[in-house]
C-alpha cells in the first residue's frame, strides 16, 4: 500500500508549520501571555512569499541557492521518514546515511550562503553552525551503529515502522532509553532551540542559526523557515515514534495517536524553552557531547548483551 | 593665597573667588595626590573666563573638593599619574582644544568641533557627519577577526558603535565609540532662556528625567538661596526612587530575556509599566517629567493618592520579590550570570566606576549615603557592595536596590506629606560670580551638574556629567577575555546611557 505513506507525506508537509507554532504557544503560556495564533507560521509564510527579495551586491549565486537547497534537502528527507509506524515513501538499504548527509548538504549550503555575504556576524554564525553539528553527527552515527547492531539493517523503515521500535524497546530497553534522550538533545541542537540557541533573540552576537539568515528576505526567507519547520518535524517524528512505539490497527486511530504524541514532543520543546535559560556558548559543546556519551554507552551495553 | 583644594559641600553655592586658583603645576600635583588618596573625579572641565581659558576640577574622597587653574594650551597629562582623569582630558581636548601631552589614548569623545575655533586636536574637519577620522585599537594576527556592531542596531535602541577584536569566540578587546547622539546640551543650557532650563534638563537622558531635573533644581536653588519645604524633599525623593525601581526592574527583565529565560522577562516587563504608572499618578508623566522644579515640586501628594500609592507598592513588592526569587534561583540563569564579564576591583577603581556597576565590583560609593541631598540624610541607605564584579553581582545589586527602594518609598508614604507646590518660573535671579556643583545618585550612579555664573548672574558654563561617562569603559573592560556571545548580556547588565554620555 503506497497510498498511506503518500497521504502522510502530504499531511506532514502541510502541518509542520502548525506544530512549530505550538512551541510559541507553550512559551507564551509560561510567560503569562496570550501568544500568537496557532496559524501564525502560515500567515508569516504567505506574507514572505508575497514579498520581493533584496540581494546584497556582494553576494553571488551561492547566496540564492542556499535557501532552495536547504528546503529541497528537508523535503527529500521527509520522503524517507516513516510516520506513525507506516513505511516511508522512499526507502533503500543504507538510506539513513543518505538522509543525514542530505541534511548535511542543506546545512553546507546555508553556511556557504552565509559566508557569501562577507558579513562578520554571518561568518561567526557559520562557524558555530559548522561546529556543533559535528558532535551531533558523531552521536547520530553512534545511534545508527547501535540500531544496526540490533536490527542488522541500515534503513529508517527497519527501525521506525511496523513492529519497530516496540521490538527494539523489548530487546534492549535501557539502551533505547539512552537513544531517546540522545535523539532529543540532537533535536534541540540541530533545530537551534533553547538551551543551545535562542530562536527568539534579536541579538546578532549570540545567535547561531538565525544570524546566518539575516540577509535573506522575502521568498528566500520563507524557504528557509519552511525548511526548518520540516527539519524539526523530521526529528520530532523520530522522537515521537520512540516515545510511543505501538501501532493501533485502524489507520485513523493510528494517525490520531501519532499526532498526539508528536504534539507532546513539541510541547516538551516549548516547556524546556520556558523553564531554562540557554547555555553559555562555551558550555554548548559539553551539552551536545552528553548525547554522544549516552549513545556510546548504549552501544557498549548492547555489545555486552549480544555476546 | 590658598595652595590646596577647597572642601565644599554638595549643592552649596560658593563665590568663584573662593575657589582656590592654583598655578598649573601645583594644581596637577594636588589633584593627583587627592586621587591617589582614594579620590575620584566628579567634574573636570574647562571654561572661558573673559578671554582666558580656565580649568576646574571637583574631586571627591570622603568630602568634595574644588580647585581651578589657568588652562595651558598644552599640558602634561594628568592621566599618566591618575587614570580617572582619562576621559575628562579627552573631553577637554575636544571641547576646548587643550592638549594633554602624553595622554595614552587621545581620541575624540563625541566627534564635534571645539568651541574655541582653534584647529582640531584630532585633525578632523567635520565637514562629514560620519565617518570620523579616528584611530582604533588594532590587533593583528592570522586568526584575529574584527566584528563591528552599530551604530544602527537590531532593535529600537540608541546608536553606538562597538568594535570587537576577537580570536574565535573570545574577545581580546572591545572599543566603544559614541557621540551619535550629541545634541550640544551644555551649550544649549548656557544659551537658552532660563525658564526652559528644567525642560531641557529633563531631556538630557529620558530615562533619568528626575535625576537630571533634581541636579538642575538643586543647583538653581542654591544660586537663588531658596529652600524647598520638607514635603517637597520627600516627594522628590519618592520620584527619584520610583525612577530607580522602574529602570532596575526593566533591566532585570531584559537580562532574563537575554539568556532566553522568558517568564521573568515578561513579568518584569509588566511590572516596570506598573512602576511607571505610579510616577504617572504622582505627576501625570510616566517618566517623572514635570515633577521636580526649582523651589520644590509642581505636584503635591494628597492623602488619598498617598494611600493608593502605598497600597499598590505593597502589592507590587510581593510580586517583585517573587519574580526576583524565580530569576536568581534558576540554576541555568545562575550559570550564565556567574563569572560572566568580570571587572576587577582594581580596574573599577582606576576607571572610577560609579553606581550599581561600581558597587558590583566592591566600590560601595553611593551619593545617597556619602553626599546626601533631599530626604536621604534621614534615610538609612545600605552599602550593597559585592565583590565578584560579574553580571551576577550587577544583577544582584539591582535586585537588592529595587527592594530597598520599595521599602524607602513605603516608609516615606506612611505619614502625611505637606508641600506648597511651585509654579514654573519665568525668571531666575542667580547669584553673580558663583559656582555650585550638585551630585545625586541617579539609577545609573553619580549624576552631577556644575554651574558657573558671571558678574551679572548669567550662566557662563553648564557642565553635565552622566554616570555613563565613567561606566562605558567598565563595559569595555568586562568584555576582555569573555565570549563575544556574552556581549549583549554584559551590555544589559550595565545598561548605560548613550544620550547621557553624548549630551
Amino acid at each position: 500500500m503506497m497510498i498511506k505513506p503518500l497521504i502522510l507525506y502530504v499531511l506532514a508537509m502541510l502541518s509542520a508549520p502548525f506544530f512549530s507554532a505550538v512551541i510559541l504557544k507553550v512559551k507564551a503560556f509560561f510567560g503569562g501571555k496570550k501568544g500568537p495564533p496557532l496559524l501564525i507560521n502560515y500567515y508569516t509564510l504567505i506574507k514572505l512569499f508575497k514579498k520581493g527579495a533584496v540581494y546584497s551586491t556582494s553576494t553571488t549565486l551561492i547566496f540564492k541557492l542556499g535557501p532552495m537547497v536547504s528546503l529541497c534537502a528537508a523535503l527529500t528527507v521527509l520522503l524517507f521518514l516513516p510516520m506513525g509506524g507506516y513505511p516511508s515513501v522512499l526507502s533503500f538499504n543504507g538510506d539513513v546515511i543518505f538522509i543525514f548527509y542530505l541534511l548535511g548538504l542543506g546545512r553546507f549550503f546555508t553556511i556557504a550562503a552565509a559566508m557569501d555575504t562577507a558579513s562578520p556576524f554571518e561568518g561567526m554564525g557559520a562557524a558555530r553552525e559548522a561546529y556543533f553539528p559535528i558532535i551531533c553527527e558523531a552521536t547520530m552515527f553512534m545511534i545508527l551503529v547501535l540500531l544496526y547492531k540490533l536490527t542488522q539493517d541500515l534503513q529508517l523503515n527497519a527501525y521506525f515502522s511496523g513492529a519497530q521500535p516496540a521490538g527494539l524497546w523489548s530487546i534492549a530497553g535501557s539502551p533505547m532509553f539512552f537513544v531517546l534522550i540522545a535523539l532529543f538533545i540532537i533535536l534541540l541542537t540541530e533545530n537551534s532551540r533553547v538551551p543551545v540557541d535562542d530562536p527568539a533573540t534579536h541579538l546578532e552576537l549570540t545567535m547561531i542559526h538565525e544570524v546566518m539568515v539575516l540577509d535573506h528576505s522575502g521568498p528566500d526567507l520563507a524557504f528557509i523557515e519552511l525548511g526548518s519547520f520540516y527539519k524539526l518535524f523530521f526529528y520530532s517524528s523520530l522522537v515521537a515514534r520512540l516515545v510511543f512505539p505501538f501501532k493501533p490497527g485502524h489507520f485513523m486511530l493510528n494517525i490520531g495517536q501519532f499526532t498526539l504524541v508528536l504534539f507532546m514532543v513539541y510541547v516538551a520543546v516549548g516547556v524546556i524553552e520556558s523553564v531554562m535559560a540557554r547555555y553559555r556558548m562555551d558550555k554548548v559543546p559539553k551539552f551536545v557531547l552528553t548525547s554522544f556519551v549516552l549513545a556510546f554507552f548504549a552501544t557498549i551495553i548492547t555489545l555486552e548483551f549480544i555476546r | 593665597m590658598n595652595t590646596s583644594f577647597l572642601k565644599i559641600s554638595n549643592g552649596q553655592a560658593i563665590l568663584r573667588e573662593a575657589i582656590p586658583h592654583l598655578p598649573f603645576d601645583v594644581f596637577r600635583e594636588k589633584a593627583i595626590a587627592l586621587v591617589a588618596d582614594n579620590g575620584k573625579v566628579v567634574q573636570f572641565f574647562a571654561y572661558p573666563d573673559g578671554d582666558k581659558l580656565k580649568m576646574l576640577a571637583v574631586l571627591r574622597n570622603e568630602s568634595l573638593f574644588v580647585a581651578g587653574c589657568d588652562a595651558p594650551a598644552v599640558y602634561p597629562s594628568l592621566t599618566l599619574d591618575a587614570e580617572p582623569f582619562h576621559l575628562f582630558e579627552r573631553e577637554m581636548a575636544e571641547q576646548y582644544g587643550l592638549i594633554p601631552q602624553g595622554h595614552p589614548w587621545l581620541k575624540m569623545v563625541r566627534y564635534h568641533k571645539n568651541c574655541q575655533n582653534t584647529p582640531d586636536v584630532f585633525g578632523n574637519s567635520y565637514d562629514q557627519d560620519i565617518p570620523g577620522n579616528y584611530p582604533y585599537y588594532s590587533v593583528t594576527g592570522p586568526e584575529i577577526h574584527e566584528v563591528a556592531v552599530g551604530p544602527v542596531h537590531a532593535g529600537v535602541i540608541e546608536p553606538g558603535h562597538f568594535r570587537f577584536n576577537c580570536i574565535g569566540e573570545r574577545v581580546l578587546h572591545l572599543e566603544i565609540q559614541l557621540g551619535y547622539q550629541h545634541r550640544g546640551v551644555e551649550t544649549l543650557m548656557v544659551n537658552s532662556e532660563p525658564k526652559r532650563l528644567p525642560v531641557i534638563a529633563e531631556g538630557i537622558a529620558g530615562d533619568t528625567a528626575v535625576g537630571n531635573s533634581l541636579c538642575l533644581s538643586q543647583a538653581l536653588e542654591a544660586l537663588m538661596s531658596i529652600k524647598p519645604d520638607f514635603g517637597a524633599h520627600i516627594i522628590r525623593t519618592i520620584g527619584l526612587e520610583l525612577e530607580r525601581i522602574a529602570n532596575h526592574v526593566g533591566d532585570l527583565g531584559a537580562l532574563s530575556g537575554d539568556v532566553a529565560f522568558l517568564p521573568p522577562a515578561n513579568y518584569f516587563g509588566r511590572m516596570r509599566g506598573d512602576f511607571l504608572n505610579l510616577s504617572l499618578l504622582l505627576c501625570g508623566n510616566r517618566f517623572g517629567k514635570g515633577l521636580v522644579r526649582p523651589g520644590g515640586t509642581q505636584f503635591s501628594l494628597p492623602d488619598d493618592l498617598r494611600r493608593t500609592m502605598n497600597e499598590r507598592m505593597g502589592e507590587l513588592r510581593t510580586q517583585v520579590k517573587h519574580v526576583i526569587d524565580l530569576l536568581f534561583t534558576t540554576s541555568s540563569v545562575q550559570s550564565r550570570f556567574e563569572r560572566c564579564g568580570v571587572v576587577s576591583k582594581a580596574d573599577a577603581d582606576k576607571l572610577g566606576l560609579v553606581g550599581p556597576a561600581g558597587r558590583a565590583c566592591g566600590l560601595s560609593y553611593d551619593v545617597r549615603r556619602c553626599f546626601p541631598t533631599e530626604h536621604y540624610s534621614r534615610l538609612d541607605i545600605p552599602e550593597n557592595a559585592k565583590n565578584t564584579g560579574d553580571v551576577y553581582a550587577r544583577a544582584t545589586v539591582r535586585a537588592e536596590e529595587v527592594l530597598q527602594s520599595i521599602t524607602i518609598i513605603h516608609s516615606l508614604l506612611n505619614g502625611p506629606i505637606q508641600t506648597q507646590c511651585v509654579e514654573a518660573r519665568q525668571e531666575y535671579a542667580l547669584a553673580p560670580s558663583s559656582f555650585v556643583v550638585t551630585l545625586n545618585e541617579a539609577w545609573r550612579g553619580e549624576l552631577s551638574h556644575a554651574l558657573l555664573t558671571d558678574e551679572t548672574g548669567n550662566i557662563v558654563r553648564y557642565k553635565v556629567k552622566d554616570p555613563s561617562f565613567h561606566n562605558w569603559n567598565g563595559l569595555a573592560m568586562s568584555l576582555r577575555d569573555t565570549g563575544i556571545s556574552d556581549f549583549p548580556l554584559n551590555n544589559k547588565s550595565f545598561n548605560l546611557s548613550y544620550c547621557g554620555h553624548d549630551l
